[in-house]
């Protein structure tokens, strides 16, 4: 792993949830456009890495570099606006905002980063029929299927255009085909867009999608990429 | 495979020379593994043999002869069982991948090393799969789903024995 040209790296990281060890030294770094796949067993420390690559958990020790920013060094404040403007999140579950309608769920990023609402409705309908779910616009989270909501998730991480988007078991509640082709979409958008993808799983056939693969093991990296 | 079952099946929509069969086979199935000339003309010499199909007729030309071959009624029954029959699930690798956890472990070299390099490996053919299918057609997509649900199943068996092998060691250990 060779950190030289790469949007986020991260070195040494220790992270520790009281006496026990999430993170112990671990290192990591991406390319724009990389799609790198974490895996490891559950409890291994692959999504404290995540979260404290995405700047959302401070690590107790090592750094974490985005670009020309010493992540680790940031305010909260600072932290949570690079998120909103340079970074977009897919989970598992639960990140629709259930009040608000698809439309408004996937422009809610656009409107808290300043733009207006009509342009971040029509970006938002962009993306909306990229992911083609075009048609549930005008829907609530509640009323469209898992598949259909996974789309949606998606398409309001893009819709910033984030030059890296963290992805944690993003299709792990959904079945086989719409896993794929939610997978498709996402890689696709992010090699068009030249974003980073850092993917948090446990399944073979979704690391399949990425570039290279790296795992983590009682919360240390290891690297494959000098094996293939 | 079973080749001869596959040609006497692609018979049965009509008799067809040895190379219109081996065109057929590879269009359908031979993406990875085209069908050698040879391949064809032994296998329906047993065909023949065995009274599964007849030569319907014969052209001849400036070159060999060729033979237009037919399918036989007994024919049309063997690929109908054999359709019928089930395949005997195959263990695949793992028994190849255990004895060598089992000899890591025995000869005090690394398993986990092993099973890491394992998983690259898999994952590599995983990925060429994975962009097969994106740009692939139906039957593209099917194939290789086939082959990446196996490649799944043996990295699922890497995971666990990985889990479990302070307790595999004890138990070749001892």
């Amino acid at each position: 792993m060779t950190p030289e040209g790469s949007l986020l790296a991260a070195e040494a990281l220790c992270k520790a949830y009281g006496p026990t060890p999430a993170l112990d030294g671990a290192d990591f770094s991406i390319h724009p456009g990389e799609v790198v796949a974490v895996l490891g067993p559950s409890g291994s420390g692959k999504s404290t890495l995540l979260h404290c690559l995405a700047g959302i958990v401070r690590p107790d020790s090592g750094t974490v570099r985005y670009g020309p920013h010493a992540l680790t060094d940031l305010s909260d404040a600072q932290r949570s606006a690079l998120r909103r403007t340079d970074f977009g999140f897919v989970f598992q579950f639960g990140q629709l905002v259930p009040e608000l309608t698809c439309l408004e769920n996937v422009a809610l990023p656009l409107r808290l980063n300043g733009t207006k609402r009509k342009e971040a409705e029509r970006r938002a309908h962009d993306w909306l029929a990229q992911l083609e779910v075009e048609g549930v616009g005008k829907q609530r989270p509640g009323e469209i299927s898992g598949g259909q909501g996974q789309r949606v998730a998606v398409a309001r991480a893009l819709a910033t255009t984030p030059r890296v988007i963290f992805a944690d078991e993003p299709t792990g509640a959904l079945d086989s085909l719409n896993g794929e082709r939610v997978l498709t979409l996402l890689t696709n958008a992010a090699r068009d867009t030249n974003a980073a993808v850092v993917l948090v799983t446990h399944e073979a056939r979704v690391a399949a999608y990425s570039d290279r693969e790296i795992v983590v093991r009682d919360g240390r990296v290891k690297d494959m990429a000098g094996r293939i | 495979m079973s080749i001869g079952h596959t040609l006497l099946g692609l018979l049965e929509s009509g008799p067809r020379h040895g190379y219109d069969l081996k065109r057929a086979f590879d269009e359908h199935f031979g993406q990875d593994r085209p069908l050698h000339y040879g391949q064809v003309y032994s296998t329906m010499s047993r065909l023949l043999k065995n009274g599964l199909v007849e030569v319907d007729g014969v052209e001849a030309g400036a070159g060999p002869e060729r033979k237009r071959y037919a399918i036989t009624d007994a024919g049309i029954t063997d690929v109908a069982q054999w359709l019928a029959r089930p395949e005997k699930p195959e263990p695949y690798l793992q028994s190849t991948l255990y004895t060598k956890v089992v000899l890591a472990l025995l000869t005090d070299r690394d398993a986990a090393e092993l099973l890491d390099t394992q998983r690259a490996e898999h994952l590599r053919l995983m990925r060429g799969l994975t962009e097969r299918k994106r740009t692939g057609d139906l039957a593209d997509q099917l194939i290789c789903d086939h082959a990446l649900f196996h490649l799944e199943a043996d990295l699922r068996w890497l995971e666990l024995t990985a889990a479990r092998l302070d307790k595999l060691a004890e138990a070749v250990g001892g």
